[in-house]
């Protein structure tokens, strides 16, 4: 399956990504560092997108929470660096909240390794949990939804409610260094850019791996015919549990980086609107096609900066209005509209000229 | 019980919320039989079938496979598992996959989620896989999308999809429904070549389609064994005609079915 034939049309495709990762990687000597630290937010944002597609796009469960699951993450990595900032010592919130003693569960986070591994395994479990229970009882369509958006509600009310320990409604904030390089420095963004760029391919280059797998094929059938699955013997429950998890674990690394180039992480940022956004930025990129799913993401985040500094009241308006032009009209999003237009021109073809790359 | 049979049901009663659509009903497949189950309409005929899926728990009775594992406790993917592979009543395969991906996940093969993220096609796979097509005519149209094809060809396809489970029964729902003539002789050629290896029951409206098998008719009525025998046999009983023609659908037939 690997050794496939390079037909002109995968050629082109292959310097087409080659082409998007070289401009990614030069990016930073062409772009002022505002420009680059903002860039690398979108791609933060990519990350979450690829997973996002994955579970939505592919297997057709829309999760209305991803937010939690990136915002676990990005508190993860906010708690060791604030610790990193303040020197192990309880950070400033807890003293306004008479909180002397650094909790225990915070402890752990001054390692950064720790904070690495919990900002990935937290989402994980979290995603596991809530899939263990929702789809073994075959829980799904809006009812899944609905559950991800409680999920939301519930994760935010606890985080603006247990200041002391969370830093309520301001987050966490006010961090000074990573492993002992200045997060103020350029050498530092444009360092922390370029590992955004890495970790977006990888895990683009993972999702592709998933998703030409059989597993994959196996989770596109569950979004066609879940009970067809079952009696063919696949049990949905494992599959949707895992690529639930593997998306929520995506989404968490996702949020690290994101504080790291943000600065701060708090419960606005990983509400209800912001885990609407997310799916968005799918539904327009174009779900079911990752390229798409990534691009939407960035594209849209560029579009809200400019567009919001031009017109603040305007862009809600705009990105409604976006999203009912897409969903009437291009229901596989941007990146469906050159499939749209390549099978229009294949259709003129005789019908055995539709007989391409055969998977057998 | 003896050996041969693959498949026993007894005394099986399915309710659904106090209407019983299935009541005391008992059937026996031998292994390598192909059975036709035919009755009126609401006779409980899928529901059957359902049962024996995992898709319907009954309320009562016992379903055993193979003369060892009763089945009315197991998940329907552990039911296929074990061999036992189902035909839906509509066509039922994966419409934005290509046909080829369709027979390729349906393969025996391991299903556990390691297992398909490492999957190879094997060349012996392939083969397989290329083998079912030219049985279901469908050779010619492995890259299409499933859901763009012919309603006869989404029938062939989807048997095509059970074959390569290569399951020990095969329960098919009406798989000449909505077909034409000639997509019906092709079929019932097909059934013949698969009831060489494999024990199947048919659930089946068409009397014509049915005749032309020499096989063995269980007829059901109002969830009930009516008759069991051959197709002449089952054509000359009067209680059987009664029941197709809606003469007299008094109690006695009933009672003395049960």
């Amino acid at each position: 399956m690997r050794l496939q034939k390079l037909t002109p049309q995968r050629l082109w495709i292959l310097l087409g990504y080659t082409a998007a990762a070289a401009a990614l990687f030069s990016a930073p000597l062409f772009v002022s560092d505002f420009r680059l630290n903002l860039l690398a937010k979108f791609l933060a944002f990519a990350i979450v997108a690829l997973g996002l597609d994955l579970i939505w796009g592919y297997t057709g469960i829309l999760s209305l929470g991803h937010g939690i699951f990136f915002g676990l993450g990005a508190y993860a990595m906010a708690m060791y660096l604030k610790l990193e900032a303040s020197g192990g010592k309880p950070p400033d919130f807890m003293g306004w909240s008479g909180l002397k003693e650094l909790p225990l569960f915070w402890q752990p986070f001054q390692h950064f390794g720790f904070a690495v591994v919990m900002g990935i395994a937290i989402p994980a479990l979290l995603a596991l949990v809530l899939g263990y229970f929702t789809f073994r009882n075959r829980i799904r369509g809006v009812y899944f939804t609905i559950l991800t958006q409680a999920l939301v509600i519930i994760t935010t009310t606890l985080l603006v409610g247990q200041q002391a320990f969370t830093g309520g409604t301001n987050g966490v904030t006010g961090y000074s260094s990573l492993l002992g390089f200045s997060l103020g420095s350029p050498d530092t963004k444009r360092a922390l850019y370029l590992i955004t760029v890495v970790v977006l391919i990888s895990i683009f280059v993972l999702c592709r791996f998933v998703i030409g797998s059989r597993f994959g094929k196996v989770l596109r059938a569950i979004r066609d015919g879940e009970n067809r699955v079952r009696f063919i013997g696949y049990n949905p429950a494992t599959y949707q549990m895992v690529v639930f998890t593997l998306s929520a674990a995506i989404a968490g690394l996702a949020g690290m980086l994101f504080v790291l180039h943000v600065g701060i992480i708090s419960p606005s940022m990983l509400g209800i609107v912001p885990s609407i956004e997310m799916v968005l930025w799918v539904a327009i990129g174009g779900r079911g096609t990752l390229i798409g799913a990534a691009l939407g993401a960035i594209l849209m985040n560029w579009a809200k900066s400019e567009f919001s500094t031009a017109y603040p009241e305007g862009w809600l308006f705009f990105m409604g209005a976006l999203f009912v032009v897409v969903v009437v009209f291009m229901p596989k999003g941007v990146a469906g509209l050159v499939g749209q237009l390549k099978f229009r021109r294949k259709r003129r073809e005789p019908e055995h000229e539709r007989v391409r790359n055969p998977a057998v | 019980m003896k050996e041969s049979a693959i498949l026993q049901c007894d005394d099986v009663t399915v309710e659904f919320d106090g209407f019983k659509a299935v009541q005391g009903m008992n059937l026996k497949l031998e292994k390598g039989e192909l059975r036709f189950l035919i009755g009126p309409n609401g006779a409980g005929k899928t529901t059957m079938l359902d049962v024996i899926c995992g898709k319907v728990k009954p309320s009562a009775g016992r379903v055993t496979f193979d003369g060892k594992v009763d089945i009315t406790r197991k998940k329907e993917h552990q039911i296929a598992e074990l061999g036992i592979g189902r035909k839906f009543q509509a066509p039922s395969i994966f419409p934005s996959m290509t046909v080829a991906e369709n027979l390729e996940i349906s393969m025996r093969q391991k299903r556990t989620v390691f297992a398909t993220l490492f999957a190879k096609m094997a060349a012996e796979e392939r083969e397989r896989i290329e083998h079912q097509l030219t049985m279901i005519g469908l050779q010619d149209k492995t890259a299409w999308r499933a859901g763009g094809l012919s309603h006869g060809e989404k029938q062939w396809l989807e048997i095509g999809m059970m074959l390569l489970q290569e399951p020990e029964i095969l329960l098919l729902d009406e798989p000449v429904a909505g077909m034409t003539d000639k997509e019906t002789e092709k079929t019932g050629e097909l059934l013949h070549q698969i009831a060489r290896k494999r024990s199947i029951v048919v659930v089946e409206h068409d009397m014509e389609f049915v005749r032309n098998f020499a096989s063995k008719v269980t007829v059901m009525h109002e969830g009930r064994l009516l008759k069991e025998g051959s197709m002449d046999e089952v054509q000359r009983d009067d209680r059987v005609a009664e029941v197709y023609l809606g003469k007299r659908r008094d109690a006695d037939v009933s009672r003395s079915t049960a």
